[in-house]
C-alpha cells in the first residue's frame, strides 16, 4: 500500500480507538462519576466556584443556561476588545507589535469567542504574548462552552421528564479541567519535544548561510496549538497555520495534531451512548458522521494525489501529486486529509493552503463547513446533527404512521419551528452575505479590487468559502481573499456571532423544551431512532436539504473551475 | 346483515364538475394564504404573467414570448391542479356528508306542546326545521324521527337502515343505554315520546360537514408542523434563488425571470403543499366511510398514534351474548329433573341468557302451568333469580357463591362434584350458574362465550402495530383470564365497575400512553371524554356521545381497529408524500442547473446527466413535470397509503424505497420523457 494512504488510515484508526475510551471517561465527568482526576482538580475546582460564588449543584432550566452561557460571553467579549485594542502598551510584547484597530477587534474577539479563530491577522506582527495568551484562553473556554452546550443536551435527552438539567457553570468548568486541560497538557508535551517553541522570548536573530540577518519569530506556541488542535479552534500561533515549521514541525507532530482535530468530537458522541445508555444509537451517529466525512474525504485525496491537470497537461510529471501549496513533509494525502477533518469539524487550522487544492477538494473542503455536523466542532458538531436528526424522525415517524417522537418525546410545532429556523440560518448567513459581496464587486470593479487575486469562479469561490468558514464558525481561509479591511472584518463578524449562538440556543430550546414533555415508552409501532434505515434517513436529509442546497453557488465556484 | 356500499368511484363527473369550479374559486389569495407554498407559487404565477406583459411591450432580455407564455400557463395549471385535489377530497367528503344528511331532510314532527291553544300536551304537526332543543316529540309506527333525540317515554323497533346501512331493526327505550334516536331513523312499532338534544346546524354530521367543508376546517397540529418545515423549505428556497441572481452577475451569466422562477417553484415542495389539505380531508371522509363521525381532524390523527385499546368483551371479543352450552346434574339428582328446574327457572328470565337456558332445555315454555307462580327477579344483593311455585318449591337460580351462601345458610352443604364442575367450567371460560331447590344443589348449568372468528388474527395485526389491546369484561377474573388468551388480547379488566375503566385509562396516560375505548352508557361517559380517543356508539346516551370525540354510527365495537388503521394511514400518506416531494428536488436540479449556466461555463453540460435537449426544454421539463406529478398523486392522497403492520423499521424501510429512492429516480425518467416531447418544438 502507498505509505501516504497508509499515514492517513493510521491517523484515523489511532484517532477512534482513542475517542472510545475517552468517550466513557467523557461520560463520567459528566455523570458526576467519580475519575482518577478528581483527587488532584477538585480542589481546583472549589476554587473556582468559591471565588466566583457559582453553586455547582443548582440545577437550571435550558433557559438559565442558555443566560448563563450569554453572559459569560458577553464579559468575555468587552475583555477581548479591551486587550486587543490596547497590546501595544500592555505587558508582554517583546517584539513591539502594534494593538488592533476597532473593526478587527471586533472581527478577532468574535472570531476567537465563536470557537471560530478566523484570523484577519498575521500572529507574528499582529498580536502581543499577552494578545496570543488570551486569544489561547478564549480556545478553552469558547471549546469548553460548546462541550457544556452538549452536556446539558445529552442530558436533556434522557428518558425522564424535567425541568432541571444540570448546572452550567459545573459543566463548563469540567469541560475545561477534566476534558482540555489534562489533554492540552500531554499534547503540547509531545509538540514541545518536537521541537515547537515554549518560550515568552522575543524574535530570535541568526544570520543566514548568504549572509542575511533573519528574525525568526517564536513565542509559547506549543501550548497554543495543542488547545488549537483540541478544541477545534484552528487559530493559529503564526500566520501560516500548521503549515509553518514551527507549529508543526514533522510528521509525527502533524499526526498528532490531526488526531486532535477530530478526537473530542467523536468522543462526544462516544459519550451520549453512555449517557443516554443507548450505545447503538451513539453508533448510528457516528456511522452517519463517517459516512458524510468519507465521501469528501475518499475524493479529495484522490484528487490531490493524482495532481492539477493543467501542470500534467504540460507534460511535468507529478509523482507527489497536486503540490502547490503543500508541504513536502507532510505530502498530498495527509494534506487532503487534513483539509477534510479541519472543515468536516469546526477546527479550521490549516498544513496546507486550500486555496491551492485542485477546485473538487475546495468543493468538498466548503461542503464539510456547509454540513457542519459530520462530527463537527467540539459540542456543536452533535447539535448541529441533532437539529438533523429531529427533521429526519419528523418525516419518518409519519411515514411509519404515528406522529413522530424521538427518544420517547413527541416532537411538534414548537419544536419543529426551531429546528426549521437553525437548518435554513447556515444557508441563509453563507448565500446572502456572499451575494452581498457579489453584488458589491460586480457593481463596482475598480473601488473592490483588493478584495480578489483571483477573477472568474476562484474568485467566486474564495467569497464563498470566506463566508461558509464564517458561518460553520470553522475559521479556515481560502486564502487569496483581500479580508483585513472593515467590510470583511465586520461582515464575517456578525455572521460569526450569529451563526455561533443561534444554532446553540436552538438545539439546547428544543432539548429543553423536549425534557419537560411527558415520556412515551417505546411500542413496536415507535420508529427505531438507532438503526441503519434511519442512519440512512438522516444522511438523505443532510445531503438534501444542506447539501443541495448549495448546488447552484457551487456550480458557478469549484465545479465550474473543475470543468473550465 | 346487509351493508349499504359506500364506496364510490374516486373520480365521479358530478363531484368532478363541482372541484373544478372551486380550482378556480380557490385561487383567491386571501384561500390561497393558508396554503403558502401554493400561496409563493401564486406569486410567482402573476410574476410571469407581468414577465409576459413585459415583453410583449418590447423587452428583449427574457427570452420569446411564447416560452414566457407557455411557462407562466404551466404555473397556472399547477396552482389548478393543488386546488382541485383539495376541491375533489372536499366535494367527495361532503357528497358523502350530504348522502347522510340527506335523510334528515324536513320530516313532519309532531311536536308536543305543553300548554296548547285547547289541551295540556297538545300534539300539533311542524316541520323539523322549527324543532329546538328541549322540545318534546312524538313518534308513531310508520314515522320518520325528524331530529336527533332521547326517549323519554316509551319503547319502539326502529330501522336504521338509513343511518347505518344495517337492515335488522333496534330496539330503542326510554332509560337506560339505548336511548338515543337518530333523526331519519324510522320507527316500525310502537310509541315513543322524544327530547330534541340538538339545536339545528349543531347535530354531529353537520359538525363533521363543517369539518370537511373549509370554512371551520382547522389545521390539526401534526399538519401545522409539518407546514412549518415546508415552509421553511421553502424559504431555504427562497435564499437559493434570490442569491443566484448577484451569483449569476458575479459571473457574467445572464438568467432570465422564467429561468428564476421556474426553478424556484420546481425546488420548493409543490407536490406535498398541494396534496396536504386533501390528505387531510380524505382522512376524515375514510373515516366516514367507515360510518364514524369524527368531530375534529385531530381526533383521526391521534387515532393513528394510540397505545392502548379497551374492548368490551361482548360484541367485540365475543359474539353477542353467553349460551347455555351444557347442563351438569349433581351427582344423586336425575338429570331430566335438574332440565326442568332450570328451564322454570328461566322462565320469566328475558335475559339472553335465560332465554339460551329454555332454550337448550328443548322444552316448550307454554307446557308450563305457571299460575300462581311467583318470579323473583334477579338483584344485585342476592345475585340469584328464580320462581316460587305455588307448591310451595322454590327454585333459584344464581352465582356459584351466592347458592353456597344461600344454602349453607340452611345448613345443607353444597355437593363436592358440582364445586368441582364449578371450578372447571370457569377455569374454561364459562360461566357457572348453579341451580338449587329448596336450598338444595340440583346442578350447575354452563354458560359459554362464542369468540369472533377472525378476531385473533386482528388482535395479532394490532400487536405488530404496537397497540395494546385491554378486554373489560363484567366476568370473573378466571373467566376473564380464559377468553383474553383464547381470544389473544393483552390484559384484562374483570368484574369492570364504569371507573375501572377510567382508572385504567388514567394509570394507561400517566404511563404516557395513547388510550382509546369505545362506549355508550352513560356511565361510560366520563372514561370516554378521559380516553384519548373515545369513540361513542351511536345507539347509546347523548351524554356518551358528547364526551367522545367519535360517533361510530355501526354500533360496531370492532371499529376501533379500523379506526386506528385510518389514523396511521394518514400520518402516513402525509409522510411518504413530504418525502417523495422533497427527494424529487435531485433531479429538477440536475435539470435547471446546468440549463442555467450552460451559456458562460459549457463545461457545466457535464451536470446535463439527463441529456436534455436545449436550456428552455429542461426547464419547461422539469416545471411540467412539478405540475403533472400533482393530479398524478392525486388517487394516493385520497385512498391512503397502504398501512402493512410488518413493524416501524421495516414499514420505514418500505416506504424510504419506495417514496425516497422512487421520488430521486422517477422524475429523472419523467423529466427525460418530457424533454422528449419538449425538444420538438423547443
Amino acid at each position: 500500500m502507498n505509505t501516504e494512504i497508509f499515514g492517513v488510515i493510521t491517523m484515523y484508526v489511532l484517532m477512534v480507538l482513542l475517542a472510545i475510551p475517552l468517550g466513557r471517561y467523557i461520560a463520567k465527568v459528566f455523570e458526576g462519576q467519580r475519575t482518577w482526576l478528581d483527587p488532584v482538580l477538585n480542589p481546583l475546582d472549589k476554587l473556582f466556584f468559591k471565588l466566583s460564588g457559582v453553586k455547582p449543584e443548582k440545577e437550571m432550566n435550558w433557559k438559565q443556561h442558555m443566560l448563563a452561557l450569554l453572559t459569560i460571553n458577553l464579559v468575555w467579549f468587552l475583555f477581548s476588545m479591551f486587550v486587543l485594542m490596547n497590546m501595544s502598551w500592555l505587558p508582554l510584547n517583546p517584539d513591539a507589535n502594534p494593538s488592533m484597530s476597532a473593526d478587527l477587534a471586533f472581527n478577532t474577539t468574535v472570531s476567537f469567542i465563536s470557537n471560530t479563530n478566523l484570523q484577519h491577522y498575521s500572529g507574528e506582527s499582529g498580536v502581543s504574548y499577552l494578545g496570543q495568551l488570551v486569544l489561547m484562553l478564549f480556545q478553552f473556554i469558547s471549546a469548553a462552552a460548546g462541550i457544556a452546550v452538549c452536556a446539558v443536551v445529552f442530558n436533556a435527552m434522557k428518558e425522564r421528564t424535567t425541568e432541571k438539567l444540570g448546572n452550567f457553570y459545573s459543566y463548563f468548568v469540567k469541560s475545561c479541567t477534566r476534558i482540555l486541560l489534562p489533554l492540552s497538557i500531554i499534547v503540547a508535551i509531545i509538540l514541545a519535544f518536537n521541537g515547537m517553541p515554549m518560550t515568552f522570548k522575543g524574535k530570535e536573530t541568526f544570520i543566514s548561510l548568504q549572509g542575511d540577518t533573519v528574525n525568526v519569530s517564536r513565542g509559547p506556541a506549543a501550548a497554543m496549538v495543542a488547545i488549537k488542535q483540541l478544541g477545534t479552534n484552528g487559530g493559529g500561533f503564526f500566520g501560516a497555520n500548521s503549515a509553518h515549521p514551527l507549529e508543526n514541525p514533522n510528521y509525527l507532530t502533524n499526526m498528532v495534531e490531526n488526531i486532535c482535530i477530530i478526537l473530542i468530537p467523536i468522543a462526544l458522541v462516544f459519550s451520549l451512548g453512555h449517557i443516554l445508555k443507548r450505545k447503538k444509537l451513539a453508533w448510528m451517529i457516528f456511522g452517519v458522521m463517517t459516512v458524510g466525512f468519507l465521501m469528501f474525504l475518499i475524493p479529495s485525496i484522490y484528487f490531490e494525489m493524482k495532481g492539477n491537470p493543467s501542470i500534467t497537461h504540460l507534460g511535468i510529471a507529478q509523482n507527489l501529486g497536486s503540490m502547490e501549496g503543500k508541504e513536502v513533509r507532510f505530502g498530498s494525502a495527509a494534506s487532503a486529509y487534513w483539509g477534510i477533518t479541519t472543515t468536516v469539524t469546526s477546527n479550521g487550522s490549516v498544513n496546507a493552503m486550500h486555496d491551492s487544492f485542485t477546485p473538487l477538494t475546495g468543493m468538498f473542503a466548503m461542503l464539510g463547513m456547509m454540513i457542519n455536523s459530520f462530527y463537527g466542532g467540539v459540542g456543536v458538531g452533535y447539535l448541529n446533527f441533532y437539529i438533523y436528526i429531529i427533521i429526519a424522525v419528523f418525516i419518518s415517524g409519519l411515514m411509519v404512521g404515528r406522529t413522530p417522537e424521538f427518544l420517547g418525546k413527541k416532537i411538534e410545532a414548537k419544536e419543529m419551528k426551531i429546528a426549521t429556523i437553525i437548518a435554513l440560518l447556515h444557508t441563509f448567513l453563507i448565500l446572502a452575505f456572499t451575494a452581498l459581496s457579489s453584488h458589491l464587486y460586480v457593481g463596482d470593479p475598480k473601488t473592490y479590487a483588493g478584495w480578489l487575486n483571483n477573477p472568474g469562479n476562484h474568485g467566486f469561490s474564495e467569497m464563498l468559502y470566506e463566508y461558509t468558514s464564517s458561518s460553520a464558525n470553522n475559521g479556515s481561509g481560502f486564502e487569496g481573499l483581500g479580508d483585513g479591511v472593515p467590510f470583511w472584518n465586520i461582515t464575517c463578524g456578525l455572521v460569526m456571532i450569529i451563526a455561533r449562538y443561534l444554532p446553540i440556543i436552538g438545539p439546547v430550546a428544543i432539548a429543553g423544551i423536549l425534557a419537560k414533555k411527558k415520556y412515551v415508552p417505546e411500542t413496536a409501532g415507535t420508529l427505531k431512532t438507532d438503526t441503519l434505515t434511519f442512519g440512512i434517513m438522516v444522511l438523505a436529509v443532510i445531503m438534501i436539504v444542506a447539501a443541495l442546497s448549495f448546488f447552484p453557488a457551487l456550480s458557478l465556484g469549484p465545479i465550474g473551475e473543475y470543468f473550465h | 346483515m346487509s351493508k349499504r356500499t359506500r364506496q364510490n368511484k374516486l373520480f365521479e363527473p358530478s363531484l368532478v364538475k363541482e372541484a373544478l369550479k372551486q380550482s378556480f374559486v380557490k385561487l383567491n389569495p386571501r384561500i390561497m394564504i393558508h396554503n403558502p407554498v401554493m400561496f409563493t407559487v401564486e406569486i410567482c404565477t402573476a410574476f410571469m404573467m407581468g414577465v409576459c406583459i413585459w415583453i410583449f411591450a418590447g423587452e428583449k432580455s427574457q427570452g420569446g414570448l411564447a416560452y414566457n407564455i407557455l411557462i407562466f400557463l404551466i404555473l397556472f395549471v399547477t396552482l389548478l391542479f393543488a386546488n382541485f385535489a383539495e376541491a375533489i377530497a372536499e366535494a367527495r367528503g361532503k357528497a358523502q356528508a350530504d348522502s347522510l344528511r340527506k335523510t334528515r331532510e324536513d320530516t313532519p314532527a309532531k311536536k308536543v306542546f305543553p300548554v296548547g291553544e285547547i289541551y295540556v300536551d297538545e300534539v300539533k304537526i311542524v316541520p323539523s326545521s322549527q324543532l329546538k332543543k328541549g322540545d318534546v316529540f312524538i313518534c308513531e309506527t310508520g314515522d320518520t324521527i325528524p331530529m336527533d333525540g332521547e326517549i323519554i317515554e316509551g319503547l319502539a323497533t326502529i330501522d336504521e337502515s338509513a343511518i347505518t346501512g344495517e337492515s335488522a331493526p333496534v330496539i330503542r327505550e326510554a332509560g337506560g343505554d339505548k336511548s338515543s334516536v337518530t333523526g331519519g331513523t324510522k320507527v316500525l312499532s310502537d310509541r315513543i315520546k322524544v327530547k330534541v338534544t340538538t339545536s339545528p346546524g349543531e347535530s354531529f354530521l353537520d359538525k363533521m360537514i363543517a369539518l370537511v367543508e373549509g370554512a371551520s376546517r382547522q389545521k390539526t397540529p401534526n399538519e401545522i408542523a409539518l407546514t412549518i418545515l415546508l415552509a421553511g423549505f421553502t424559504i431555504i428556497f427562497v435564499i437559493v434563488c434570490v442569491t443566484l441572481k448577484p451569483f449569476g452577475d458575479f459571473a457574467s451569466t445572464p438568467i432570465t425571470m422564467a429561468a428564476f422562477i421556474s426553478l424556484f417553484v420546481c425546488l420548493i415542495p409543490t407536490t406535498i403543499g398541494g396534496l396536504l389539505s386533501a390528505i387531510g380531508i380524505a382522512g376524515m371522509d375514510r373515516a366516514l366511510r367507515a360510518n364514524v363521525i369524527t368531530k375534529s381532524g385531530k381526533a383521526v390523527e391521534t387515532a393513528g398514534d394510540l397505545d392502548t385499546l379497551l374492548l368490551d368483551k361482548t360484541g367485540t371479543i365475543t359474539i353477542g351474548n353467553r349460551k347455555a352450552t351444557n347442563f351438569w346434574p349433581a351427582s344423586n339428582i336425575d338429570e331430566k329433573i335438574f332440565v326442568e328446574a332450570c328451564a322454570l327457572a328461566s322462565l320469566a328470565d328475558e335475559t339472553p341468557e335465560g332465554k339460551s337456558i329454555v332454550e337448550l332445555s328443548g322444552m316448550n315454555p307454554n307446557t308450563f302451568s305457571t299460575n300462581g307462580a311467583k318470579f323473583i327477579p334477579f338483584t344485585a344483593e342476592t345475585r340469584s333469580s328464580g320462581i316460587d311455585m305455588p307448591n310451595g318449591i322454590h327454585i333459584r337460580k344464581g352465582a356459584f357463591d351466592a347458592i353456597r351462601n344461600m344454602v349453607g345458610k340452611s345448613g345443607n352443604h353444597f355437593p363436592v362434584d358440582t364445586e368441582e364442575r364449578v371450578k372447571t367450567i370457569s377455569s374454561n371460560g364459562g360461566t357457572p350458574l348453579v341451580v338449587s331447590q329448596d336450598s338444595t344443589v340440583l346442578g350447575v348449568i354452563e354458560l359459554q362465550d362464542i369468540i369472533k372468528p377472525g378476531i385473533q388474527e386482528r388482535f395479532e395485526r394490532l400487536r405488530k402495530m404496537g397497540v395494546k389491546t385491554v378486554m373489560v369484561t363484567g366476568d370473573n377474573p378466571l373467566t376473564a383470564k380464559y377468553i383474553a388468551n383464547k381470544a389473544g388480547v393483552d390484559d384484562f379488566i374483570a368484574e369492570a365497575k364504569p371507573e375501572d375503566k377510567m382508572n385504567y385509562i388514567k394509570k394507561e396516560q400517566q404511563g404516557g400512553k395513547l388510550v382509546a375505548m369505545m362506549g355508550d352508557g352513560t356511565n361510560d361517559a366520563p372514561a370516554l371524554a378521559q380516553a384519548d380517543v373515545g369513540v361513542a356508539m351511536n345507539s347509546g346516551t347523548q351524554a356518551a356521545k358528547e364526551a367522545g370525540n367519535m360517533v361510530d354510527l355501526d354500533n360496531d365495537p370492532t371499529k376501533l381497529i379500523e379506526i386506528v388503521e385510518i389514523g396511521k394511514q394518514l400520518l402516513m400518506t402525509r409522510g411518504t408524500l413530504t418525502t417523495f416531494s422533497i427527494a424529487n428536488d435531485v433531479a429538477k436540479y440536475f435539470a435547471i442547473v446546468p440549463a442555467l449556466f450552460i451559456v458562460s461555463i459549457p463545461g457545466l453540460q457535464a451536470l446535463n446527466i439527463m441529456r436534455l435537449h436545449s436550456p428552455e426544454s429542461a426547464i419547461l421539463s422539469a416545471v411540467i413535470f412539478n405540475a403533472i406529478i400533482i393530479p398524478l398523486l392525486i388517487p394516493l392522497a385520497l385512498r391512503g397509503v397502504t398501512y402493512k403492520p410488518i413493524g416501524a423499521s421495516a414499514l420505514l424501510r418500505r416506504n424510504l424505497f419506495i417514496y425516497g429512492l422512487g421520488g430521486i429516480i422517477i422524475p429523472f425518467i419523467g423529466i427525460k420523457l418530457i424533454d422528449t416531447l419538449v425538444a420538438i418544438w423547443f
